[in-house]
């Protein structure tokens, strides 16, 4: 497809300017590669979470319209949301204010801005799949990364529910194994592509996320991965910042880093490891990568 | 617990408002329990998923918002994806979880809505989420101070937390939260 879209709105969220920096980085640095042109309005704001529909259903669809209608007011109609979460939420407030005509007057009451609703709401992977055509490939990719064995964990939110997210198969989802795949990169078959690391829930009921990690990391061991590429700044901080707690609860040792599909895209691609911001990771990625031929 | 029915509650509003707050019909659940199946915190869980369901329809509501499971759900939207009679249950949390705030119900897992409560106030101060100042208010809300220390050093370590907080659409966010409650306060 050489007519795709290449100038794309950008909604980078909380976490990708804290937690999740490194997938703001890395993000940035392969749509470089790729000649897309990001353009991200100044005020946008958090998109509620999990805090927002669990207490308000008004609230829930307000904050992302506000945010929305900023794009849509400065003339952006396709905008990139790489966090799995402003991405559901986005998706599910634009779902909901077009089937429920009264909260759509609401929402546009409190709102304060005009939204026609007219935007599309799009995640990395729907965006480098449409331009990652082989040609392309052959052209950008330049470093060869024989040495990784990655499972691909798309989490919850990207796929669920389908009527809303309408992306990819939602128990079984491929597109970050094709896309990872096209440059190289050899993905392995798993039964945890869609299973739940416990959210929020990490704050609170950190056992639970524990538990969640240690189920995740250990199918990811059992099929042989040394990494886990993830799509989502919750299911990283998740499965990288507690699995010392993991492995110190249930006495083993996984070592697994969690990589950002972005982070290996731009190793691919020849992006230099320390503009990928692997050293904010606390499982360090650095003597996978050292195995990588120059 | 167990399901008592009484025809105080088929004739309660429960269901009713249950039903505003999330759209979705729970009598059209045959009780095949898939939700429970796939259920990924449902060991944790005190009232099954699908007995949630069926307590709704019938009106239990001291069952459903004084149980652990309404907090609990991550709503990670298995149970939703997967239901052959495309109820919502996850839906069906939220407004649980609404109904529960909104009356004042003693939470069952006090800290899942005080970390919700925080998370909404600090969007309220900075429009966007400022973890630092989120995780320092949510130890004064549930009193753990030393939870997680170890962990918050590292991660500032790693510059995984940012240091400053931002105020983004200060008074647009003030002025939309405020409308909203206005709003919701009315429809009560």
């Amino acid at each position: 497809m050489t007519d795709a879209k290449t100038t794309f709105g950008y909604y980078p969220g909380c976490s990708l300017h804290s937690t999740g920096a490194e997938y703001d980085i890395s993000f940035k640095a392969v749509c470089e590669k790729l000649g897309i042109e990001l353009q991200e309005p100044k005020g946008w704001i958090c998109c509620g979470a999990t805090a927002g529909h669990m207490t308000s259903k008004l609230l829930a669809a307000a904050l992302p319209v506000r945010t929305m209608s900023l794009y849509e007011q400065a003339g952006i109609s396709d905008i990139v949301v790489p966090c799995a979460a402003c991405y559901a939420r986005c998706k599910a407030a634009l779902h909901e204010t077009a089937h429920d005509k009264e909260l759509k007057k609401d929402v546009d009451e409190v709102v304060g801005r005009p939204f026609a609703g007219k935007v599309k709401i799009l995640n990395p992977l729907e965006v480098f799949i449409n331009l990652l055509t082989p040609e392309k490939v052959k052209t950008l990719v330049t470093k060869p990364l024989t040495q990784m064995k990655v499972v691909c964990y798309y989490g919850c939110l990207l796929t669920r529910p389908p009527k809303v997210m309408q992306f990819d198969v939602c128990e079984y989802p491929m597109s970050m194994d094709k896309i990872l795949r096209a440059v190289g990169i050899k993905t392995l078959d798993w039964s945890y592509k869609t299973d739940c690391c416990g959210g929020s829930l990490a704050l609170t009921r950190t056992d639970i996320v524990v538990k969640l990690a240690r189920d995740i990391l250990e199918e990811a061991r059992a099929v042989g991965a040394n990494a886990i590429a993830v799509a989502c700044p919750l299911c990283h901080a998740n499965l990288d910042t507690r699995q010392t707690e993991v492995e110190e609860k249930y006495a083993t040792t996984y070592n697994i880093p969690i990589l950002y599909f972005t982070q290996l895209l731009g190793l691919a691609f020849g992006v230099p490891a320390e503009d990928l911001a692997f050293k904010k990771h606390l499982v360090s990625p650095e003597p996978l990568l050292a195995g990588t031929p120059a | 617990m167990e399901l008592a029915v009484t025809k105080e509650c088929i004739r309660g509003d429960f269901a009713r408002k249950v039903l505003e707050e999330s759209g979705t019909n729970v009598n059209l659940c045959f009780q095949c329990k898939k939700c429970t199946a796939g259920c990924p915190i449902a060991y944790e869980m005190d009232v099954m998923p699908s007995k949630i369901i069926h307590a709704v329809r019938l009106g239990q509501k001291d069952l459903v918002l004084n149980s652990k499971t309404i907090w609990l759900c991550a709503s990670c939207e298995t149970c939703t994806t997967r239901c052959p009679q495309d109820v919502d249950i996850a839906k069906v949390m939220d407004a649980a979880r609404i109904v529960a705030l909104r009356e004042g119900v003693e939470p069952k897992e006090p800290e899942i809505p005080a970390f919700a409560r925080t998370m909404v106030r600090n969007i309220w101060w900075h429009g966007r989420t400022f973890e630092l100042g989120m995780i320092g208010r949510l130890k004064l809300a549930t009193g753990q101070f030393l939870k997680d220390t170890g962990l918050g050093m590292k991660m500032l370590w790693h510059g995984k937390l940012s240091l400053l907080p931002s105020f983004t659409d200060f008074f647009g966010v003030k002025g939309m939260m405020a409308r909203i409650k206005k709003k919701e306060a009315e429809k009560k």
